[in-house]
Order: structure tokens, then sequence, then C-alpha cells
């Protein structure tokens, strides 16, 4: 059966071409799938139009509109993975940070507080339009900010906790947050969330006119023809900016600090790190890109509603990060990809197409009433046979590593099972008494 | 004379005065004083629950003590965190092997350079010159460390993959880039068969001498230390019974009855 793989291969010109691809710059290897597959998510509102509507299982790909929604989360899933994949703080309450984020824009990017009327690089808003109306660009910024403020504050008080506890904590953070939200509407008087209905209209990010008539950039996003695609551009920009920094990091003095954190402890701290400030710097740094996600999504829904930030949500971030890999980055995005779209779209058209073309009409299945059920199954059947995720990130790394060294042609060093005379040593070994 | 040391020659680099550990009811650790000089090897040996791992976590701020104090090069480091302790200049092992098993060899060596570099969030992320520097700077020195203590060609290798004695060895080279004045070894051999032993005594003397620093050796097994250190301390149930050169503590009446005895005997 091998053998004739090979022959197959052979013959078809594959091994060649497999070699010619082994022999490209190691630089130019690992960057080309990142490039064909952000080339490919560039061009999406492109094609997206002129694919199949029929695809079996599937149907079809997400619809523009909702590939915003879906990097949104994806976003949020490599924020999650800075604090559960990077430093290891199993953290059950990040949609505190996503609504932070939405209420963040939502009281800075609408008519929230008539009393006042603040312009600040706004579009699309008569200047005689009450309430704080701040550029979204900046809103995204100030959210940011703002969450990872709230990050720390919320940290602060777990950061003694391990494990469970700090689970359990966050989690009651993850339930505060939008509780307040849901009752701020009068605190003595003062109405800060709008309660049970949300703050909405939210702003629409865009160039203004000035930028208009020079560049040629949209003067507003939500009144554009185009309205899903800038949006979804943007949103792509945002990711890959999250992605390049959540890279960076990772490689970085801090990074390396956060997963020796996650590995062991007590020897990270024994090694020089202050745990407190480091575990900080994960929590900010997490909250910092739900922060801006939260402030995106209620751009583009042009409104921010306590019914949004379940904790629902907080585990299925979570679910992503494990199901990727935890600490992988491209294994949170293609996780959190396939989740965020069975979430959105994926249910809803599996069943569809399992009602059409298994089920008789008598007996119908309403699949995404199922969803959390399904979502359990996948994380219970992940965790029996590839624990370690969809693209665990040190054995990948490991291999990448494994074939710049070339073909072991020799061995780097000699293996000795532990119980071995001269176990661990390597050069001659000779005979040792055993003592 | 070369010495640029800021503090005066022949002061001890680490005093522990009258270090006092309760747990409850059980006093693990009794009013200790304690001595490193400058540049030394001394050990500190005991049976197994003679009180030495609690001992080492005071002075590396694992434990804090419950009374006494510990000044090393001039510096109050008594009840301080990890960190701080490491940083002002004590590097440490751990009795088992506690890598990071996950992070490469050269992975764990950069970790322990953390509090040796400068990096900041910021930097990190738009790359700037100084940092990238900074990083390329510390993956030359942390092979450097690799290579000095013997771990060749493993530099990518996860640190759970490795052998039991190159774990043993990545565990000082990583203590080594906290740039110690003192490093603390927690029984280095445990677990080592006689050949592995003596190799990495040679490594330890080896250090000695291309270093400048001093070195606190904890063991239980006696034989081991007898050839390695200047000065020997024994611990007994938490009190200190003996100290003085090997050649002492091995005719020490005291030391023989309380921990060689039953060997000797037997």
């Amino acid at each position: 059966m091998r053998g004739y793989r090979k022959r197959a291969v052979q013959a078809s010109g594959l091994d060649r071409v497999g070699a010619a691809w082994l022999e490209l710059p190691e630089r130019f290897r690992s960057l080309a799938p990142v490039v064909i597959v952000v080339a490919l998510a560039v061009t999406y509102p492109f094609y997206i139009s002129s694919l199949p509507t029929n695809i079996p299982v599937i149907v079809q790909l997400p619809p523009l509109h909702d590939t915003v929604t879906i990097l949104v989360f994806v976003m949020m899933g490599v924020g999650l993975n800075i604090v559960v994949g990077y430093a290891g703080l199993l953290d059950l309450g990040y949609v505190a940070f996503y609504a932070i984020g939405a209420y963040t824009a939502g009281w800075l990017a609408s008519g929230q507080f008539e009393q006042v009327n603040f312009h600040l690089g706004s579009v699309g808003i008569a200047p005689s339009v009450r309430g704080i109306h701040i550029s979204i660009w900046l809103v995204l910024l100030c959210a940011a900010i703002v969450t990872a403020v709230g990050g720390i504050l919320i940290g602060l008080p777990t950061l003694r906790l391990r494990g469970d506890y700090l689970a359990i904590v966050t989690l009651g953070f993850g339930e505060i947050i939008p509780q307040f939200v849901r009752n701020a509407d009068n605190l003595h008087g003062f109405d800060l969330t709008h309660g049970t209905f949300g703050i909405s209209p939210i702003d629409s990010p865009g160039f203004g006119q000035t930028l208009h008539t020079s560049l040629g950039l949209p003067v507003t996003y939500q009144q554009d023809l185009n309205a899903d695609r800038l949006f979804f551009w943007t949103v792509l920009g945002l990711l890959l900016l999250t992605l390049f920094c959540s890279m960076r990091l990772r490689d970085s003095r801090l990074g390396r600090a956060w997963i020796a954190i996650r590995e062991d402890e007590t020897a990270a701290g024994a090694m020089g790190i202050p745990l407190m400030r480091t575990k900080t710097w994960a929590y900010a740094g997490g909250a910092f890109f739900g922060g801006i996600a939260g402030a995106y999504i209620a751009s583009f829904n042009s409104g921010a509603f306590p019914t949004q930030f379940d904790f629902n949500i907080s585990v299925f971030l979570l679910c992503m990060v494990i199901l990727g890999g935890m600490g992988s980055l491209w294994g949170v995005v293609v996780a959190g990809s396939i989740l965020a779209w069975l979430n959105f779209d994926g249910l809803g058209n599996i069943g569809s197409w399992i009602n059409t073309s298994l089920l008789p009409s008598s007996h119908q299945i309403d699949v995404p009433k199922y969803s959390f059920g399904i979502y359990g199954v996948i994380i219970v059947l992940m965790m029996l046979f590839r624990p370690v995720g969809l693209i665990p990130e040190r054995r990948r790394k490991r291999e990448i590593e494994e074939t710049t060294h070339g073909p072991l042609d020799e061995p780097l060093y000699e293996m000795r099972g532990a119980d071995e005379p001269g176990a661990g040593e390597r050069g001659e070994p000779g005979p040792i008494p055993r003592g | 004379m070369s010495e640029a040391a800021p503090q005066k020659t022949g002061e001890d680099l680490l005093v522990a005065i009258q270090i006092r550990k309760e747990f409850g009811g059980l006093l693990a650790v009794n009013d200790l004083d304690f001595t490193i000089p400058q540049r030394s090897i001394v050990s500190l040996i005991g049976p197994n629950g003679a009180g030495k791992t609690t001992f080492f976590n005071m002075l590396t701020g694992l434990y804090k003590p419950t009374a006494g104090a510990v000044i090393f090069d001039g510096h109050d480091l008594t009840g301080k965190p990890p960190h701080t302790i490491t940083k002002a200049g004590i590097g440490r092992t751990f009795q088992n092997i506690r890598l990071f098993p996950q992070m490469t060899a050269l992975e764990n060596v950069l970790v322990g350079m953390h509090s040796r570099l400068k990096g900041g969030i910021i930097g990190s992320i738009l790359g700037t010159p100084r940092v990238r520097r900074e990083e390329r700077e510390a993956r030359d020195k942390a092979q450097e460390l690799l290579k000095f203590a013997g771990l060749l060609g493993v530099d990518h290798e996860l640190a759970e993959s490795l052998a039991y004695g190159d774990q043993r060895r990545l565990e000082v080279a990583r203590a080594l880039a906290t740039e110690p004045k003192l490093l603390l070894l927690d029984e280095p051999t445990a677990g080592m068969n006689p050949q592995e032993t003596v190799t990495f005594l040679n490594f330890v003397s080896k250090l000695r001498e291309e270093q400048p620093i001093s070195i606190l050796l904890i063991e239980h097994d006696m034989k081991v230390v007898m050839g390695a250190s200047e000065r020997v301390t024994v611990l007994d149930y938490g009190e200190k019974i003996a100290e003085g050169t090997p050649h002492e503590i091995q005719h020490d009446e005291r030391v023989i009855e309380a921990y060689l005895g039953r060997a000797a005997a037997g």
C-alpha cells in the first residue's frame, strides 16, 4: 500500500515538487502559507458571491455580514489566548472585557450622554446632535485602554489565586459586569448604561468628508453601499494586528515569562520573574484586544445590549483556545473560525442540509438548538483523541527546528534509558560499575 | 586587589542570623546562624527531614522566616519575594527538577535572564533595534551557557525530552543565567548514579574556578560533599549540630552519632 503510494507520487512528479519546496529558503516556506491565507481572506468579498450555495454538508461559506462577527470572535479568542494559553491563567470571565469595550464605545460614540455635546472627529453626525461623538478609530484605542485597566483591576484581587479558585473568581467578574450594565440605568438618578435597552445607536466608523474627497475613502461605513466589505476589511486588519502583537509578545521577554509561569509558577519566581506584575500584564494584554473587539462589534451592530454579554460567550471563547491548542496562535485562529462559524451559520446550514438530504420531512431536527451540546461533544472528543489541540504550538515549532537541521544523519546525542549505566552522559560510555 | 566588588574583602557574602521557621507546632529550623564567605563552596548536610530545604527556601524567598534575618551582599533580604532575591544575586536549582518542560533548553536559559533584560512591551511589539539587539545578545549568551554546562546540540529540544543528567545541568545553566553571586544547589546529585555524580561534581568545581561565585550545596549524601566543599554545616532536627572542614565533620562525634553512626554500624 505504502509502496504503491510512493510510486504514484513519483509518477505524478509530486516528489520533485516537494523537494523543490524544501530547497526554498526557510523564511519563505514559513511565510508562504500565511501570505496565501491572508490573500484569500482579503479578496473574500470579491469571490464570495460567485461561490456555490449548494455545497454538501456546509451548504455555503459564510456571507460577508456574518464573517465580521466571526472574525471579531476569533480576535477575542486570540486575546483570551494570551491569558489562558500563554500565562495559563484560567479566565472564565472574558466576556466582561467584551462588555467593557462595547460600553466604552457606547459612552464615547453615541447620544447616551445628552447632557453634553462633544464632537471629536466624528463622521456622518451633524454637529448639533447631542451626546459624546468621538471618532470610532479613537474610540477603539480608548476602549482598549479602558478595558486593559479593567483587566488589571479584575486581575489584582485574583493574582494570588491559582487554578480552580482563579476560575471561580473570574467567573464572578464575568457575571458582575453584565449585571451591572443591566442595572446601571439609575445610579442616583444618572443613566449610565440605559439598562436593559442598551445603548443605541452607536456611531459608525468612517473617514469623513475631507478624506473622502481627497483620497476616496468612505465617509461612514454604515451609509456606504459596500458597508459589509468595509467592516470586513477593517476587522480583518484588526485581527491581523492582534495576531502580530500576540506573536511578537509571545517571542519577547514578557512572553517567555508568561509561558514560564504557565509551566511552573514557583520556578518562574525563582528565576527572577515578578509573578504579580507579569500576570497583571497578561490580563491587561488579553483585555486590551477584548476591548477593541467589543468596541468594534458595538459600532458594527450600532448598539451595545446587556443580553449580548452572556456567560456562554466566555465558555465559547475558552473552547476556541482549548480546541486550537493552548497557546497556539494559528490553532486559535482555525478553531475560532470553525466554532464561530458553526455558531452563526454552520449549525443552521448543516441542520438544513441534514433535514433536506438525509431525513424524511416527518422527522426533522433543529440542529442549532443543540449548539452547546454539540460544542461539548466536540470538546470531549478532542480531549479524548487530540488533547493537545488542533495545532499544538510547541510541537510544531520543534518540527520546524528539526527540518532546519537537515536530515538527522548522525544523532545529536546518544539516547539511553534513565536506568541504564551512563544515562545522561554523552560520548564514550565505557563500562561503568553500578554503585 | 583586582576585585572591583563594592563590598570589603573578607566580608561574608551571606549571613543568616538566628533564622527560625515554625510550621504550626513543628519547629523546622531552630535559630540557625549561617554564613557563606565570598567565593567559597560550603555544604549543608543532614538526614532527611533535618530542615535543609526549609532553610534553603527561606534564603530564596519561598518561605518567610518566623524570626531572624538574611543579609546578602550588604542588603537585608529577609522575607523578600523570590524574584527580588534572584535579582539581588542568589540563583538556585530545585531538589526535584523544576524546569519549564514545554520550553526548549534555550528558552529555559532565556527565562533565567529575565531580571537582567530590559525589553518592554511596546519595544517588543515594534521590534525596536535596541530590543532586537538585546534579544540577539541574550540568545548568544544563553548558547554559551548551554555549552558551558556541557549541553551541546540540544538548544531547541524541549526540556522534558532531555536525559535526566542533562536536565540537572540545564537547571544549573538556567540558574547561572540569573547572574548569581551565590548559587544554591539543592541535592543536585539526587537520583544520579555514581558516574553521573562524579561528572556533576567536576562540573561544579569547574564552575567555581571559572566564575566569581560562591556555591551552597545541600546534600543528604555525606560522601558527595566531602570532596567538593571547603566547609560543611550539619543540621539535625532543625539545629546546627556541627560546623567545620569536611575532615573535622567526619570525625565529629555528634555527627557520627546522629548521621553516620547507623551507616558506619551498618
